[in-house]
C-alpha cells in the first residue's frame, strides 16, 4: 500500500522561502488533481486534504477491525468444517484490510498506536453497520451479500482515489471483497433452497440487514457536508445517493436469483432520472448508532479493548526478545 | 524456503542482500515503550520477476516482519519470495527536486529507438 513516508535525501540546494515553497506546492497539487493523477505521501498537500483523508482512511480501517466481530462470533458455530474454514479466511481478510488501511493512514504522518488508542477509547468512528447484532447463521449470508456488497459498491470507485496509498490499498481490498460477497450469496441461496424454516431464516436476515446496508453509503447528498469537497479532490468519485441507487438496482436483480424479497415495496426504476429509487430510511437511527447508541456499540468496543489488553504481553515479549537479540548481536560484533 | 518455512531460520534472501542487515527493527518515534518499527515489504510474485513493493507493516524484528508479511501480503499465493526492509533504511529521492533531479533524460530523444526513422520499412531493424 503505502509507498511510505520515506526519508528523502536532498539532492540539491534549493534557495527559496517557505511561502514560495507552499505556493509551489499548491500549484503542483492543483495540477496533479486537474490531471486526475495521484498525490503521493511526500508531496505537498493542503492541510484540509490531509485531514479529510486521515478521517476517511482511519474510519475505514477501524470499520474493518471492528467488522471482524459479528462474523468471528459465528466461527465456532458454523454448520460445517468447510463453512468454518471459509469464515476464518474472511475474518482474516478483514484484519488484513484494516492493516492495509492503517498503513495508508500512517503514510500521512499519523501514528498507528494513536489510531488504535482512539478506537479503544471510543473517540474514533467506524461504520455504523457493525453495531448491529448477527443473530442467526443466515446473518453470515446477509452480511456477505448485502454488507460486503455495499462495501464493494462504495470501494470500487475508491481504487481511483487521488491519494496513491489509499487507492492501492483499495485495489487489494476490492479483489478480496468479491470472495466475501459471493460466499454470502451462496449461504443465502443454500438456505433459500432448504427447508421452509431455513428459507424463512434467510428472509429474516435479509429483512434486518437491508436498511442498515443502504445506510452504509452515508447520509443523503444534501445532508453530507464533506462529499462535495471530497469529490472536487477526486477522493470520492460518486455521491452517496448515486452509489446507493446503483446498489439497489444490483440487489433487485440478485434477490430474484435467491428466491427472496427485499423488505421495501417502494423500490422502482425512475425512467426520467434513470435511477433506482427506494423507500425512506431511518436517518435518526443512523445518527443514533453513529453516536454510539446502537444495539452493539458498547459490546464491540469492550471486545476490542479486551483483545488489545489480552495481546499486550505478546507485543511486549516480542519487542523485548528483538531488543535482546540485537544486543547479543552487537556484543558479538564488538 | 517453502511458503510456510520456519520463520525462526534466517531468510536466505535477506542474507544474500546484506549480511549485516539489522535484525531488530529501528526505534520508531516512540509512542509506547514497546512500539514496533515500520518495515517495507517487497514480494516476488513468481520466479523470473522482480520483487515489487507490496506495502508495509509493523514488527519487532526481521523474523516477525517476514512472518507478518507472509500472512498479510501472500494469503492467496501472491508470492514466492519476500523481502522486508526497515523503512528508515530506505533512502528516497526528494519529490520537491524532481524537476532538476530527473532532468538529464529530457531532450535526449536519441536514446530511444523511435528517434531513428530513416530505417523504417527495412526488415529486421
Amino acid at each position: 500500500m503505502a509507498a511510505q513516508n520515506l526519508q528523502s535525501v536532498p539532492v540539491e540546494l534549493t534557495a527559496g522561502t517557505s511561502e514560495t515553497a507552499e505556493a509551489d506546492g499548491q500549484a503542483n497539487f492543483d495540477r496533479v488533481i486537474a490531471e486526475d493523477s495521484r498525490i503521493e505521501p511526500k508531496d505537498w498537500m493542503p492541510p484540509a486534504y490531509r485531514k479529510t483523508l486521515l478521517r476517511q482512511i482511519s474510519q475505514h480501517a477501524h470499520s474493518e477491525i471492528i467488522g471482524m466481530q459479528p462474523e468471528a462470533n459465528w466461527i465456532s458455530r458454523a454448520p460445517s468444517l468447510k463453512r468454518k474454514a471459509i469464515l476464518m479466511a474472511k475474518v482474516q481478510d478483514e484484519a488484513g484490510h484494516g492493516l492495509y488501511l492503517y498503513s495508508a493512514a500512517e503514510s500521512l504522518g499519523q501514528n498507528r498506536d494513536e489510531m488504535t488508542d482512539a478506537l479503544i477509547a471510543g473517540k474514533a468512528r467506524y461504520s455504523s453497520i457493525f453495531n448491529y447484532p448477527a443473530l442467526t447463521w443466515a446473518d453470515m449470508g446477509a452480511i456477505g451479500w448485502l454488507v460486503d456488497g455495499a462495501a464493494i459498491c462504495n470501494q470500487v470507485p475508491l481504487c481511483r482515489a487521488s491519494y496513491g496509498p489509499y487507492g492501492r490499498a483499495m485495489v487489494r481490498i476490492c479483489k478480496e471483497e468479491s470472495f466475501h460477497q459471493r460466499q454470502g450469496f451462496e449461504i443465502l441461496l443454500e438456505l433459500s433452497n432448504g427447508t421452509p424454516a431455513q428459507k424463512q431464516m434467510a428472509q429474516d436476515a435479509v429483512n434486518r440487514w437491508y436498511a442498515p446496508a443502504l445506510m452504509m453509503f452515508g447520509p443523503p447528498d444534501d445532508d453530507s457536508p464533506n462529499s462535495k469537497q471530497s469529490m472536487a479532490w477526486n477522493i470520492k468519485r460518486f455521491s452517496n445517493d448515486e452509489l446507493r441507487s446503483r446498489f439497489v438496482g444490483m440487489m433487485v436483480e440478485q434477490v430474484r436469483v435467491l428466491g427472496l424479497t427485499l423488505p421495501d415495496d417502494q423500490i422502482r426504476f425512475n425512467e426520467d432520472s434513470k435511477k433506482w429509487e427506494h423507500g425512506p430510511l431511518d436517518w435518526d437511527e443512523f445518527h443514533e448508532v453513529l453516536a454510539g447508541r446502537g444495539p452493539c456499540n458498547s459490546q464491540r468496543l469492550e471486545r476490542r479493548r479486551e483483545a488489545h489488553d489480552d495481546g499486550a504481553w505478546v507485543r511486549e515479549a516480542a519487542a523485548a526478545y528483538a531488543q535482546k537479540q540485537s544486543m547479543t548481536t552487537k556484543e558479538y560484533a564488538a | 524456503m517453502s511458503p510456510h518455512g520456519n520463520p525462526e531460520a534466517p531468510a536466505s534472501s535477506a542474507t544474500e542482500i546484506k549480511r549485516e542487515a539489522p535484525k531488530a527493527s529501528p526505534k520508531p518515534q516512540e509512542h509506547t515503550e514497546h512500539a514496533w518499527g515500520l518495515w517495507e515489504v517487497f514480494v516476488r510474485s513468481s520466479r523470473g520477476l522482480s520483487h515489487v513493493h507490496a506495502g508495509s507493516l509493523h514488527a519487532p524484528d526481521a523474523a516477525m516482519a517476514l512472518r507478518n508479511a507472509r500472512d498479510l501480503y501472500t494469503r492467496r499465493n501472491e508470492g514466492v519470495s519476500i523481502w522486508v526492509v526497515p523503512a528508515d533504511a530506505i533512502a528516497a529521492s526528494d519529490p520537491d527536486s524532481k524537476g532538476a533531479f530527473f532532468e538529464s533524460p529530457q531532450g535526449k530523444d536519441y536514446r530511444h529507438a523511435t528517434y531513428y526513422t530513416k530505417s523504417e520499412g527495412v526488415k529486421h531493424l
